[in-house]
């Protein structure tokens, strides 16, 4: 007997717990599900650290907010989605206030805000350097509030049922048991994060390897985007371990081996005194976006002016001017990680730090509804692409995204649910059995495999920095391009000590290296037919940006070669395409 | 110089195949930097596939990667093998708790405690989103925030001698929650929470040993919250007797 639900929420982070919440509140008669291959808490939600971008101070205008998203986004955001997108926020982290997130406040009692990079005024609201967290844990345990909303926690979803053109379901593998099971639904919305992992040196967490995409990429829906890749300026050597950006937004300095803040070569503005009362100064310098600034630390790099380390070149971050009390105050969790992960305390040494893959701006494309082309299929948060990121996304905007969106996501998945009451039961279990046939023997029950998993995995990974990092150009893409699909054709080959039923996580590990693979060729695929510059896409040997023939989404789809990679163009309604112009504050 | 190694004992134990848990010797090269971690995703990735354990972030948020290293409950992305050193490192899984595979523990009970305290904001009257936040000042928010920490990792219930022997325990992170609500100048459902926090299995049952408060990766101090919830119980009794009729 399959498991049914009205609504089905595949990833328990932010935006799946939003998405959650806002399906049961549009009819307390739904029954709701989330399958999760993690306990909601562990997802990577948990580790944004900043804040969270949405108007609500005086001095502030949703035009700003609007203006600043699309510029950092380098024109490639959809306008409407980005218009609803920030009329939304406020409402949005309101809710989450009444909710319970221990938002940091003014003296008055109001929510206090931070500058963020990119963002011409500060609207950043944040719970110390610990936002996502606080995000996290206030949504998860506000769910457990609604008996309508059941769980399958340490659920690995590997396919979508997708029967008469609708998307009726997953099948699922409990890990405590190691059965697979279907869980049909009248509606499913995919919250599963980005896939950070497909590169070697990134922030994400172990849990982030682009399933939801891989999921709906091989149902057939497009991967909006994918080339578009953010590095964060500032992530710990060795580990990747992430310093937030709230560093400098808080007052916090990039400098060079010569102690020069480099970023006044590279069009940002001039640099203020640190105690110059109006340091730091909005869209300028320490303040510029974050694309740019991982640029600017690969041409010093080039230049000899960044600082050799044990695990490559660093400059650093320092930010001991503020003093301890503001550190200890405002951004705790920076002083926490640089002691136990650098060695260093930063109240008084400057923190090491260089680009580290963060955030995938591309995924599962959607409409401002959060709908994929798929009926029945939903998306939000990381793992969707409903464009209000573009070429690059502001810091603070991802955890404002995947609440407006993941509430809209539950939403139109209720409203479609309740419209389509009949489920094509007997052929989705003929397909549930087709797939628990395929990881038996693909995996499970294959004995003359040779490829080990962790080989495979530093191969992807290594051909994807080399070919799709920072920057890119025509040659090394196709290396890349090259090596992953020779890598698609060795993992046929692959071989598991564990052929066990019980937490077989070395089964789960090589069913998130097939889907890291699928998302790897479509960002080296789309990188390599965008002959243009923007944004986080920086192609040496096409250096502009070419509006003319790229002023277009990619969608990358399953093909039984390579991707096949359409374009579609963007939505521009009041904001004519401009130069992207930081350091004229 | 030839490369320096680590021994780990490492607790084993796949139902499917074995009736007792064993313990495997693994060497692993020893670096300055790896925390235990990063040890057991060299033998899994290296050496045995088949070893199983929780873990994502390796940050010290995420509250995974909890186990018992050489007796003690530590997150393993937040334990340095260096502190070890020579080493043997014995890893078993948290104390106290069902094993369900080697290193991997059973968490339901934990589910439904988290629960039972209703850790969400209770209010009489919602105020309307579009009236704003709720004020808070910064010296309320200070009130709660310390026990707003907890990232449910479990090692204060590995620690915890109370909850070792009483499974029915409520057991600190939990009453650390209820006890954060409880604090939240927008809370108003400390009555609703009575019940569970000062029944006959929570906050009357911990003996103050405080090993949960010195196991918190997150300073939450639990033992301390359960210290204030035991006043605050003793306040209710003492009011309930003289106020039978009384308001809250």
């Amino acid at each position: 007997m399959a498991l049914v639900h009205d609504v089905l929420i595949i990833g328990g982070g932010g935006a799946g717990l939003r998405a959650a919440i806002a399906a049961v509140e549009a009819d307390p008669k739904l029954d709701v599900a989330i399958v999760s291959k993690v306990y909601p808490m562990r997802s990577h939600t948990v580790a944004a650290e900043g804040g969270t971008a949405a108007v609500i101070k005086e001095n502030d205008s949703l035009e700003e907010h609007i203006k600043d998203t699309i510029s950092g986004a380098d024109w490639l955001a959809d306008q409407d989605v980005v218009e609803l997108f920030v009329k939304t926020a406020p409402s949005e982290l309101i809710q989450v206030e009444h909710w319970g997130c221990p938002w940091s406040r003014e003296p008055d009692g109001r929510v206090a805000v931070r500058p963020f990079g990119g963002m011409r005024i500060e609207r950043t609201w944040f719970a110390a350097d610990k936002t996502g967290f606080h995000l996290l844990h206030s949504l998860f345990q506000t769910s457990l509030k609604y008996d309508a909303i059941k769980r399958y926690d340490e659920w690995f979803a590997t396919k979508l049922l997708v029967e008469n053109g609708r998307c009726q379901g997953v099948t699922a593998l409990e890990l405590r048991s190691g059965l697979m099971q279907p869980i049909l639904a009248k509606a499913v919305v995919l919250c599963t994060g980005g896939g950070g992992r497909i590169f070697p040196f990134t922030t994400n967490g172990a849990i982030k390897t682009g399933d939801g995409m891989a999921l709906a990429y091989r149902a057939g829906v497009p991967l909006k985007d994918m080339e578009f890749v953010q590095y964060h300026p500032t992530g710990l050597p060795g580990t990747g371990i992430l310093i937030t950006e709230a560093a400098r937004g808080e007052g916090g300095i990039l400098v060079n081996k010569n102690g020069y803040r480099y970023l006044q070569d590279y069009a940002l503005g001039k640099p203020l005194d640190v105690h110059d009362p109006k340091h730091p100064q909005l869209r300028t310098m320490e303040l510029g976006p974050r694309d740019k600034l991982s640029q600017c630390f690969m041409k010093e790099r080039e230049k000899g002016n960044t600082i050799p380390g044990p695990y490559g070149d660093v400059v650093h971050l320092d930010i001991r001017h503020l003093g301890e009390k503001k550190i200890d105050k405002k951004i705790p969790f920076v002083r926490e990680l640089s002691k136990n992960y650098a060695g260093i305390d930063p109240v008084y040494e400057p923190i090491p730090v260089r680009p580290v893959v963060h955030y995938m701006m591309g995924g599962v494309h959607t409409d401002i509804e959060a709908a994929t082309p798929l009926a029945g299929l939903y998306a939000a948060g990381e793992c969707a692409c409903v464009s209000v990121n573009g070429a690059n996304r502001l810091g603070s905007n991802s955890l404002t995204e995947l609440l407006v969106f993941g509430a809209r996501a539950g939403r139109s998945a209720a409203a479609f649910a309740k419209e389509h009451a009949k489920l094509d039961t007997s052929a989705l279990e003929i397909q549930a059995k087709d797939e628990q046939e395929r990881i038996r023997k693909n995996f499970i029950a294959k004995m003359d495999g040779k490829e080990r998993i962790a080989t495979l995995t530093a191969e992807m990974r290594t051909a994807m920095e080399s070919g799709a990092g920072i920057y890119r150009e025509e040659a090394s893409l196709k290396a890349t391009c090259d090596k992953i699909a020779e890598l698609k054709n060795r993992f046929k080959g692959i071989t598991l000590d564990d052929h066990s039923n019980t937490y077989n996580t070395e089964l789960t590990t090589a069913l998130e290296l097939e889907n890291m693979l699928e998302i790897a060729e479509t960002v080296a695929h789309s990188a390599l037919q965008r002959k243009e510059s923007r944004g986080s896409h920086q192609r040496t040997d096409h250096p502009k940006r070419d509006d003319e023939k790229f002023l277009a989404h990619s969608l990358a789809y399953q093909t039984d070669g390579p991707p096949r990679v359409e374009y579609k163009d963007v939505v521009i309604t009041r904001w004519p395409p401009a130069e992207r112009k930081y350091g004229d504050s | 110089m030839a490369e320096r190694s680590i021994t780990l004992e490492v607790f084993r134990y796949r139902p499917d195949k074995e009736q007792e848990p064993t313990f495997q010797s693994y060497t692993v090269p020893y670096r300055e930097d790896w925390v235990v971690l990063d040890a057991l995703n060299y033998l899994k990735d290296q050496v045995d596939g088949s070893l199983s354990y929780r873990w994502s972030c390796r940050m010290g948020v995420c509250g995974s990667c909890g186990m018992m290293v050489n007796g003690t409950p530590r997150l393993t992305c937040a334990a340095f093998l260096k502190d070890y050193y020579p080493g043997p490192v014995r890893v078993e899984p948290l104390a106290n708790f069902p094993v369900e595979r080697d290193l991997i523990v059973n968490l339901d009970d934990f589910m439904q405690k988290l629960k039972s305290v209703k850790p969400w904001i209770v209010r009489d009257q919602e105020q309307p989103i579009s009236e704003g936040e709720y004020r808070q000042s910064p010296a309320e928010l200070a009130n709660y925030k310390q026990f707003s920490m907890c990232i449910n990792c479990m090692l204060c219930y590995a620690a915890c001698p109370v909850y070792g022997l009483e499974p029915e325990f409520l057991g600190p992170a939990a009453i650390a929650l209820a006890h954060r609500y409880n604090l939240d100048s927008r809370d108003q459902g400390q009555s609703l929470r009575k019940d569970v926090v000062f029944g006959h299995e929570a906050i009357w049952q911990c003996t103050f040993v405080s090993e949960c408060s010195v196991v918190c990766p997150k300073d939450v101090d639990p033992a301390g919250a359960i210290q204030q919830e035991k006043v605050a119980g003793a306040l209710d009794l003492v009011k309930s007797v003289l106020m039978p009729w009384g308001s809250r």
